[in-house]
């Protein structure tokens, strides 16, 4: 069903899989190779469903895979080079979201779920472990002494 | 006359699904038994009906009947037969008679095999079903018809997407809806449980076993689809965090979460409120899943607007299945009685950490998934969320889970030796330690992140054994003895341990996987060679070959090491004519320790063809790990107490009067 859909869009918006950088684009400085592989693996194909310009075939990723490479040729830092593609194409570019105030609750969200529930989780076990110790009341007097008749009844 | 068959058996189905969804609900409210026993009735007229609907289907797509609308889309005469039969489920509405055909066939078993059930309670949890089977029909026959006609009827079909048209993916989406489905036993168990106002361990005894089955098929399912994605999409990975995936790894979160409550609720009648709610929430997911995927609003908010009828329809049904069974829960759950009670460091303790981490892992997922959409829906604006953010967020989830799975076991229940616990966390620090000093010296490109995936691998897997050691005695009693107490000890507890492995080995894979794969992308002539971590592979050439639907072009690369031959390897190109599409057939060579993967690209204008090559070192790990943890749970499943004990108690207590 996953793959069904995934592939029912990406051919819909007219992406095939198959190859994504091709030999032609690549650099043949193997150091700014590698980094333009890493900076494309965070790009969003603008017209494809959740791929990224290193694995999309489209047009679109191929001609930005390009401009990272031109720009990464022409003395570029990586963040340099991103921030240049993001300010023609924004931010919907990027996959790994920057942390701005609409993106706050998205990377918060999970751990302030997680300390919420990991508080009301040590309230809950430590209040039925409390229970407990009622059932646990100490002998009285008297329960003791006849525990200790029982135990010690055969010896004398 | 057989499509029109189908289309009346699917209506008759939605009459009789109305009235298991309300007379034994009746019945079992006023106590009258006449009433209660019309849902096994019910449950299996369905079960035969929606089959019969199925069938029908079937049968338009075996004959190539292109006069039904559903069939000329989605198939065409010349494709293989395994693909017609599969064809069926490859399209929104084939998949929603495949899902209903599913639920109703688990409700029939309910029905004939429950006989251990009280009857009040069978008949409500049936009614449940039946309540879940009149959404999905009423669906179906309002707004997907399976069996619309074409007239005139076209000559040829438009063909299955020719990537659907592959092994893997023809049995994925039936696993995943089997796990999807097992989850709404759950689910009406649940709720049936909240309508009688009692839980106990005899309930989650029945629970277990379905909760086991859909769980199995789940991880199956996800494990066919990622494999499928590994050797179909031809870039060599596994998992990408795409909403549809995601749709279907949500669910197994929340089952595996429910799995270990579930034991908790049965061995100690404690967590049984949450286990309750848990067992909503799993089902929830599953049908968002189904949904979300099914109508499209994962791409893009506009979906919706595209087939208002569609999306509509799907919003009311999961507000009321999802918002209805919550309010019931809210309304109910805090009669349940007084729970066992347990100290925080023991294996109840254990469960509730398992439970805390899954779920909240889920809530990642959840955010990364839907964060998109809800804010786009409420006018914030545009963002994606990729792999990054789920490589940030889920993965800092899973490591303190997988450190606490390997100490869970070894701890009593009720009331654990902490001190103990750490003693032995000694033994599995050392283990850890020595797989991140070998990760470090073995492999070559040793970086310390990816060393810590096997010290992660190792802390789990040392700790299982350890556990498995202390049950069978080992060094402690004669070998003889540990052999006997192997053989008798409960098929639960080897399931566990199997299981439990099985997940340590999938993270030496995705370790493996995601830090020391090599890949080679360059443009070839026959006889050209290029050497990958160590193999050097060889283009010897190019030719087409007829296919049955398609034409191939077919590589040979051999692949050798040290001069010695270890491979030939085939990759395709398929060219679909009926659909013009092209797909890549990725030729795999496994050494178990790694995989050897070629790709045949594009010709590059009369210079040769483009060829990608990777060296995948622990990749048959991950699917070899997933089918571990399958085994676990299969083993689990035929574990003797799933089928007798508890039940008689219940039959004991005395009915509880609404």
């Amino acid at each position: 069903m996953r793959g069904a859909f995934l592939i029912a869009v990406l051919l819909a918006l007219g992406a095939t899989p198959a190859f994504a950088v091709k030999p032609d684009e690549m650099l043949a400085n193997p150091t700014l190779e590698a980094r333009a592989r890493a900076i494309s693996a965070d790009l969003r194909c603008l017209v494809c469903q959740n791929q990224s310009i290193d694995d999309s075939d489209a047009d679109l990723a191929r001609d930005l895979r390009l401009l990272v490479r031109e720009r990464l040729v022409a003395g570029d830092t990586d963040k340099q080079a991103l921030d240049y593609i993001v300010a023609r194409y924004g931010d919907f570019l990027l996959l790994d979201p920057p942390f701005k105030a609409k993106t706050w609750a998205l990377w918060l969200g999970p751990f302030v779920v997680l300390a919420g529930a990991a508080l009301a989780v040590g309230v809950y076990v430590r209040r039925q472990a409390r229970r407990a110790e009622p059932a646990t009341t100490p002998l009285s007097a008297d329960e003791a002494r006849r525990l200790r008749d029982l135990l010690d009844g055969p010896h004398g | 006359m057989i499509a029109e068959l189908g289309h009346y058996a699917l209506v008759l189905a939605l009459l009789v699904a109305v009235v298991q969804a309300s007379v034994p609900l009746i019945g079992a409210a006023r106590g009258d038994e006449a009433w209660m026993a019309v849902a096994p009735f019910a449950a299996v007229a369905q079960a035969l009906l929606v089959a019969t609907a199925f069938l029908a289907l079937m049968h338009a797509y075996v004959t190539s009947d292109f006069s039904v609308a559903n069939v000329a889309e989605n198939s065409h005469s010349l494709k293989p037969m395994l693909y017609k039969v599969a064809g069926v489920w490859g399209n929104h509405e084939g998949s929603l008679v495949l899902w209903v055909l599913i639920l109703t066939t688990f409700g029939a078993a309910v029905a004939l095999a429950g006989g251990n059930l009280p009857p009040a309670f069978k008949a409500r949890a049936l009614a449940v079903q039946g309540l879940i089977s009149v959404g999905f029909l009423a669906f179906m026959v309002a707004t997907s018809n399976p069996f619309l006609r074409l007239d005139p009827a076209p000559v040829e079909g438009r063909d299955l997407n020719p990537l659907l048209q592959d092994p893997g993916l023809a049995f994925h989406p039936p696993f995943l809806y089997f796990g999807y489905v097992g989850l709404s036993m759950a689910f009406s168990f649940a709720v049936a449980a909240l309508i009688e106002g009692r839980v106990d361990a005899a309930w989650a005894r029945w629970v277990r076993p379905w909760t086991l089955a859909a769980w199995c098929a789940l991880s199956l399912g996800i494990a066919m689809g990622s494999w499928w994605a590994y050797y179909e999409l031809g870039w060599g990975g596994w998992w990408f965090w795409d909403p549809v995936e995601n749709a279907s790894f949500m669910p197994w979160l929340a089952a595996t979460a429910l799995l270990h409550s579930a034991i908790v609720v049965e061995k100690r009648n404690a967590l049984k409120s949450w286990t309750i709610l848990l067992a909503i929430i799993a089902f929830s997911l599953s049908l968002m899943g189904t949904f979300l995927v099914r109508s499209g609003v994962l791409t893009s908010v506009h979906a919706f607007a595209t087939d208002p009828a569609r999306g509509v329809f799907i919003l009311g049904l999961l507000v009321l299945a999802i918002g209805g069974s919550l309010m019931l829960y809210a309304v109910r759950a805090p009669a349940l009685k007084p729970e066992g009670v347990f100290a925080p460091i023991s294996r109840e303790g254990g469960m509730v950490l398992n439970n805390l981490l899954l779920c909240v892992a889920c809530v990642a997922v959840l955010a990364g998934t839907l964060y998109p959409l809800v804010l786009d829906a409420l006018g914030g604006g545009t963002v994606s969320v990729g792999p990054p953010y789920f490589d940030r967020v889920f993965v800092p989830i899973m490591v303190p889970l997988t450190l606490a799975m390997a100490l869970g076991p070894l701890v009593q229940w009720k009331r654990g030796d902490g001190r103990a616990v750490v003693q032995r966390m000694g033994s599995l620090a050392v283990a850890a330690a020595l797989a991140w000093v070998a990760g470090m010296a073995l492999v070559d490109r040793a970086n310390v992140a990816s060393a810590l995936g096997l010290a992660l691998a190792a802390w789990l897997g040392v700790g299982v054994l350890i556990e498995f050691g202390g049950r069978l005695g080992l060094g402690r009693v004669p070998w003889r003895d540990s052999a006997a107490r192997a053989v008798n000890l409960p098929r639960a507890a080897w399931g566990m341990t199997i299981a439990h492995l099985g997940f340590a080995v999938i993270i030496a894979g995705i370790t493996g996987s995601s830090a020391w794969r090599t890949e080679a992308i360059l443009v070839m002539r026959p006889g050209d060679a290029v050497d990958v971590a160590g193999y050097s592979f060889t283009f010897e050439g190019e030719r087409e070959v007829p296919g049955p639907n398609y034409t191939a072009q077919r590589g040979t690369v051999t692949v050798a090491r040290g001069g010695e031959t270890v491979a030939v390897l085939e990759p395709e190109k398929r060219f679909y004519p009926s659909q013009r599409t092209t797909t890549t057939e990725a030729a795999i060579h496994t050494t178990w320790m790694a995989d050897l993967y070629a790709v045949l690209g594009d010709a590059a204008d009369g210079q040769g063809w483009s060829m990608r090559f990777y060296h995948n070192p622990l990749v048959p790990w991950l699917w070899l790990g997933g089918l571990v943890m399958v085994l676990g749970g299969v083993v689990s499943l035929t574990d003797r107490r799933h089928r007798v004990g508890a039940p008689a108690r219940w039959r004991l207590a005395p009915v509880a009067g609404d």
